[in-house]
Parts: structure tokens; C-alpha cells; sequence
């Protein structure tokens, strides 16, 4: 009556694979769920931008309604800002990594501002946005480029500053070891060895953060707000992508939601280079 | 019977009545040991006994960590190195330390070597290329790295790896060579390279090794303690230790029956 080992074995095994295939096949769908909107977002970007893509575009000035023109002053301005905002944030978010990670990770300072990093990290762009236009827009009567780069930096900080730290843990405290036994002092341990080992991950944190704000509307809405014209000097107000982008797609004129969809265009293939970049510099690290 | 080994030569390192804590543990409790000059020293017991912790304190690796302290005496050469006001980095110029994993920067297999030197010393790219081959002649690994020395020294196997820590180390000319488990993570050919090495060393360096391994302490070492728990058991001569221990536990533990 009793059922031997091996029947009792392979109606268990059955068992484990039905509840595998189950498993397997709900990961799936989730799977294929997300990259089935993902996909569509870029099929239709690409569908809907590429028309807007020729020379006028990338070298006109934006057009007022119904006149010809292109979105060269949007693309010189956002690429201002986030290159000067990327160079004000790193350095800052790459030092203060460095101390929580190797200076006093366990003090009450460093835990304080781990706190006030996550909450900087999590905070909503507008509230960034609107900050700067209460401490300097308001202040200096004029929005201005200046203004856009500092709230875009505030928003670069925290990212830099999360995977610094968290890329500096993830060396072996062996390694550090190694280089204090041969008598190297502190600062050199840092330089030369932890902050070398960690180096692809920290520049991926800075691709991310790049990634991040050249796609940011809010910060810049309140802060540089737009322009017409082309203009180099940062006390003006400046054009950028994403403003121009909210302006030109909310208006009723045919070509400005054209460049509105070309400029989407061209945000979503630099976000996808820089990503693809840093995960390349992952890879070839580990 | 020897109870107080006779050390025939000079003595390089003296522990005096050293006493280590992590936080509140009381890891090492009142050790006395005199560390022979140009000799290898083996410190052997079973995990957690305080063998890494004593060599750690040699060249005060410990003060990475804020929570560890040491109380006592080392006199390297005559000299209180827990007291001394000389600089760290000086004590580890002198003390160099080989750890348990292979530990390669992430530079090249040269600047590996040059790293430390550099630390120290103004050389010239002449002498410098010098140096590095003289290190690396020295811990056998020259032949099988001289045409590829700027290619990173990751990409060498684990047995070359920790042959590059021990270049690494010698190269900067220490008087002492500590040695954390050095082959414990190699296979037992890379093992045989760098007992051949250590062997080898003994002629310039003082050298301590710590091992699990006790048939590595027997064909490397020329004195030999045992430590269980903190205490300092036996030490002595290794011939004595292996074939006729004063203590019974250094006997049970050497022979297999400890339990």
C-alpha cells in the first residue's frame, strides 16, 4: 500500500517543476510587460522625431509659430548646463563620497548626512526647481543660466555622492590594507589605490547623473526658463531641451510639436548612449 | 628540558608582557616572545587564537581600527615601536606584510612594484627599472613576467599575484618581512614557489609567517610558537616543537588529537 522511495521521489520532483514553470513563467510576463511600454515609448519617439531630424534643426534657432526653424539655441544651452552643472556636482558629490566612505563612516555627522543625502536624493525636481528661483531668481530679479546650473547641480550631488560612497565600500578592505602596510599615507591610499579601484563605478555615477538631468524640465522651468535667440552668456535666461520640448508640445502649432518631438528624439538617444556607456565601463571592470 | 628556548642569534623583535583588545575581548594576554634576527618564525594554533592579531600589531596595522588597542611592550631593534613617536609610514618601510588574499593594485605589474618604492625613495628610471627587477628576480617571478610588465597585475594567476604582494613588499628593503598566511588561498605548486622563497629570504629579511598549515611550519621555519586562546603555549626551536614538545597540548595539537 505504502508508495517506495523513488515513486514518492518523483511525485515530489513533478511537483517542484509544475511550481517552477509557474515561477518562471510570471517572471516572464512581468518581464515582458515592462520592456512592451518601454519599447512602444521608443518605437513612437523614434517614429515621431526622426521626421524632425535634418540639418534646419539642428543649426536654426527656435522658430516663432508656423515659421521655419530648429532647436540649435535648446541643444547649445541644455548641453551648457549640463556639462557646467556636471562640473560643479562631481568634484563636490566625488569629495564628499570620499569622506563618508574613508574618513568617519561611522560618525554622527556621516550618518547625518547620509540622511540629508537620501532625502536630497529623493526630493522632487520642482522643489529643487522652485528653491533656486525663491534664493536667486527672486533675489537677482532674472532667470538666468547660472540659476539652471545650480539647481541642476543640486540635483547631480546626491547621485554622485550615493554611488561614490557606495563604490569606495565596495573595495576589499584588503586592498587598502595592502597599501598601509607599505607605509602610504592616508591620502595617497585614496588617490592611487581605493579611489582607482572604485573608478568605473564612480564615472558610471556621474554618466547616470548626466543621464538624469538632461532630461530635466522642472528644475529649469523656474530657474533659466527659455530663449528665443541664441545666447552664450549664462546671466541671461537660456534655452534648454526639456523647457523647450514643454513649450513646443503644449502649443497648437504643427511645427513646434514637430521640434518638440524632435527634440524628445534627441534627449532619449543621449540618455540611451550614456547608458549604454556606463554600463560598457561596468562590464569591463568586473 | 628547555623551558626558555635558547635563541642562538641576535634578537630582531621583543614582546614584552603584551596584552591586545578588540573593543572589550581580551584577544592576546601577556605574551613574551623574542623574535630571532634573519630566521623564520612560525606562529601556529587553531583559528581565533591570536596569531594574525600578534602579527597585525607588528607593524601597528591594528590603528586602522579606532576600537583596537594594545598594552605592552614590542622593541623592534631595542626601540618600543607602540610608543615610538617615528611616523607610522617608517615603522612600515622597515615592517613590511604579506596578506592572506593576493592584494594587486589596480595599476600595472611595474607600477605595482614601484609604488612603494616611490613612497620612499627619489629613483631615477634607470634605478627604478632596476629595483623592480631586482624585486621580482628575488620572489622568483621575473621569467614569467619580464615581457609583460605593463599589463595589470590582475591579470596574473593567484600564485603569481601573491608573488607580486611579496616583490611588492621586499622592494621597499625591509629589515622585516611579516607573512599572513601567505599560501592559503594558492595551489600547492604556487604553495612550494613560495616556501622556496621564504627559505630563500631568511638570508636578508627577518621573516614571520602565520599558518594553518603545519607541515609548512615544519619545512620553512626554524622557530616555531604555538598559541590557544590568547595565550602564547610553547616556543621554540621547530625541530624541538615537532619532535619533542615540552607542553602536552602543543603535542595534541601538533599531531592531530587536538579536540
Amino acid at each position: 500500500m505504502s508508495a517506495t522511495l523513488s515513486q514518492v521521489r518523483a511525485a515530489r520532483f513533478a511537483q517542484r517543476k509544475r511550481v517552477n514553470y509557474i515561477a518562471t513563467g510570471l517572471a516572464l510576463a512581468a518581464m515582458a510587460f515592462g520592456l512592451f511600454w518601454l519599447f512602444w515609448i521608443l518605437v513612437e519617439t523614434f517614429r515621431l522625431g526622426i521626421g524632425g531630424m535634418n540639418w534646419v534643426t539642428l543649426t536654426q534657432m527656435t522658430p516663432p509659430p508656423n515659421e521655419e526653424g530648429g532647436l540649435a539655441n535648446a541643444i547649445y544651452g541644455s548641453f551648457l548646463m549640463v556639462f557646467l552643472a556636471t562640473c560643479v556636482g562631481t568634484p563636490i558629490g566625488v569629495m564628499a563620497g570620499i569622506y563618508l566612505a574613508e574618513f568617519d563612516s561611522k560618525s554622527w555627522l556621516a550618518s547625518l548626512t547620509r540622511f540629508v543625502n537620501d532625502i536630497l536624493l529623493s526630493a522632487p525636481s520642482i522643489v529643487i526647481g522652485l528653491f533656486v528661483y525663491a534664493v536667486v531668481v527672486s533675489r537677482f530679479k532674472s532667470f538666468s543660466g547660472y540659476a539652471g546650473i545650480l539647481a541642476l547641480s543640486l540635483i547631480v550631488i546626491p547621485v554622485v555622492i550615493r554611488t561614490t560612497e557606495n563604490m569606495l565600500q565596495l573595495v576589499p578592505a584588503g586592498l587598502r590594507e595592502a597599501a598601509y602596510a607599505l607605509g602610504a599615507p592616508k591620502w595617497k591610499v585614496i588617490l592611487s589605490i581605493t579611489l582607482k579601484a572604485a573608478r568605473a563605478g564612480v564615472i558610471t555615477g556621474v554618466l547616470l547623473a548626466v543621464a538624469r538631468i538632461a532630461g530635466e524640465t522642472a528644475p529649469l522651468l523656474f530657474t533659466a526658463l527659455s530663449n528665443q535667440f541664441w545666447t552664450s552668456s549664462l546671466g541671461e535666461p537660456m534655452a534648454s531641451l526639456p523647457v523647450t520640448i514643454f513649450k513646443f508640445a503644449m502649443s497648437p502649432y504643427e511645427n513646434w510639436q514637430q521640434l518638440a518631438w524632435a527634440g524628445v528624439f534627441l534627449i532619449t538617444i543621449a540618455v540611451l548612449g550614456l547608458n549604454i556607456l556606463a554600463r560598457v565601463l561596468t562590464r569591463n571592470k568586473s | 628540558m628547555l623551558n626558555t628556548p635558547s635563541v642562538p642569534t641576535k634578537s630582531k623583535i621583543s614582546v614584552k608582557d603584551l596584552n591586545f583588545y578588540y573593543g572589550k575581548f581580551h584577544a592576546l594576554k601577556g605574551i613574551n616572545l623574542e623574535i630571532p634576527e634573519k630566521r623564520v618564525t612560525a606562529f601556529i594554533g587553531p583559528s581565533g587564537c591570536g596569531k594574525s592579531t600578534l602579527l597585525r600589531i607588528f607593524n601597528r596595522m591594528f590603528e586602522l581600527y579606532p576600537e583596537q588597542r594594545a598594552e605592552g611592550q614590542i622593541l623592534l631593534d631595542g626601540e618600543n615601536l607602540l610608543t615610538s613617536k617615528e611616523d607610522v609610514a617608517l615603522l612600515r618601510a622597515k615592517v613590511g606584510m604579506v596578506f592572506q588574499k593576493p592584494t594587486p593594485f589596480p595599476m600595472s605589474i611595474y607600477d605595482n612594484i614601484a609604488f612603494g618604492v616611490k613612497l620612499f625613495e627619489n629613483l631615477n628610471a634607470t634605478d627604478m627599472e632596476e629595483r623592480v627587477e631586482w624585486a621580482l628576480r628575488k620572489s622568483a617571478l621575473w621569467s614569467e613576467v619580464k615581457d609583460k610588465l605593463h599589463q595589470s597585475g590582475s591579470s596574473l594567476s593567484g600564485g603569481q599575484q601573491q608573488r607580486l604582494c611579496i616583490a611588492r613588499g621586499i622592494a621597499i628593503k625591509p629589515e622585516v618581512l611579516l607573512l599572513d598566511e601567505p599560501c592559503s588561498a594558492l595551489d600547492p605548486i604556487s604553495t612550494a614557489k613560495v616556501e622556496e622563497l621564504i627559505v630563500e629570504l631568511k638570508n636578508d629579511y627577518t621573516v614571520v609567517i602565520v599558518t594553518h598549515n603545519m607541515q609548512q611550519a615544519a619545512r620553512c621555519s626554524d622557530y616555531t610558537a604555538y598559541m590557544y586562546l590568547g595565550d602564547l603555549v610553547e616556543f621554540g626551536p621547530t625541530e624541538q616543537m615537532f619532535f619533542k614538545p615540552t607542553r602536552k597540548e602543543t603535542e595534541d595539537y601538533i599531531t592531530g588529537r587536538f579536540g
